[in-house]
């Protein structure tokens, strides 16, 4: 298990930063901007939004923040289960690793 | 058991209980699962765009109807302790050295909420667009 460990921490870590930078932003804009009136209802229009999804860098952003995202939780919450004795190290690992792997081809799948 | 009164029994699942800095590190690990439910929740976003407006709407509806909202909160609260708590470690992630001279811990967490600042203030404005 020690060999790829530092696979998983780098998915971690760059999943990290990404959302430290990113998800507050996203959260407010996606979740809460449009219902207070912050926004205007348009900035989500399914029009806009699938243009601006066939632009390929947006379409690449939303998929690295999506996977990077899974695998920062995947990992932290491996490590959370672990720190809590809920269950073995390597049915922690296959179950939040195998959520985020099934994510990330979910997401490659719709985005391509 | 022959133990004596020198051994320190604590529960495998309830040791974090009992200092604040383990009840502190627990919040940190649980900020997690909010952000990969954000995550699961822009998946879902992206699914119901492939079927078309009416599935879309019916996602933004959700997640702008009041228990959405309310989740929503809870999912911004731990994004912004997962931000905060994140960027207070960076100098220990990355101490900049140059020869002699250390980069004081203050600029480079500083030089990260300035960049979470701009990152923010740039996706507002391409949402606004």
């Amino acid at each position: 298990m020690a060999s790829n460990k530092p696979f998983f921490w780098v998915l971690f870590a760059a999943g990290g930063t990404l959302a430290a930078l990113l998800a507050p932003v996203l959260i407010l804009l996606t979740g809460l901007a449009i219902p207070f009136g912050w926004l205007a209802p348009e900035a989500l229009a399914y029009q806009r939004v699938s243009a601006v999804l066939d632009s390929e860098p947006v379409a690449l952003a939303l998929l690295l923040v999506i996977a990077l995202l899974l695998w920062h939780a995947a990992h932290r919450l491996r490590v959370t289960a672990h720190d809590l004795g809920w269950f073995a190290d390597s049915v922690a690992a296959g179950l939040f690793y195998g959520i985020a792997l099934i994510g990330t081809i979910a997401s490659v799948w719709l985005l391509v | 058991m022959n133990e004596g009164p020198w051994i320190h029994r604590i529960s495998r699942r309830q040791w974090w209980f009992g200092a604040s800095r383990y009840r502190r590190y627990m919040m940190r690990e649980l900020t997690s699962l909010f952000l990969g439910t954000y995550a699961i929740t822009l998946l879902v976003g992206l699914w119901r765009l492939s079927q078309g407006a009416e599935a879309f709407n019916a996602w933004l509806a959700a997640m702008h109807s009041p228990p959405g909202v309310v989740f929503s909160v809870l999912m911004l609260m731990a994004a912004l302790y997962h931000s905060t708590t994140w960027f207070n470690v960076t100098p220990k992630a990355m101490a900049l050295r140059f020869g002699a001279y250390k980069l004081p811990d203050a600029i480079i967490i500083g030089a990260h909420y300035g960049a979470w600042l701009l990152v923010s203030v740039g996706v507002y404005l391409f949402f606004r667009s």
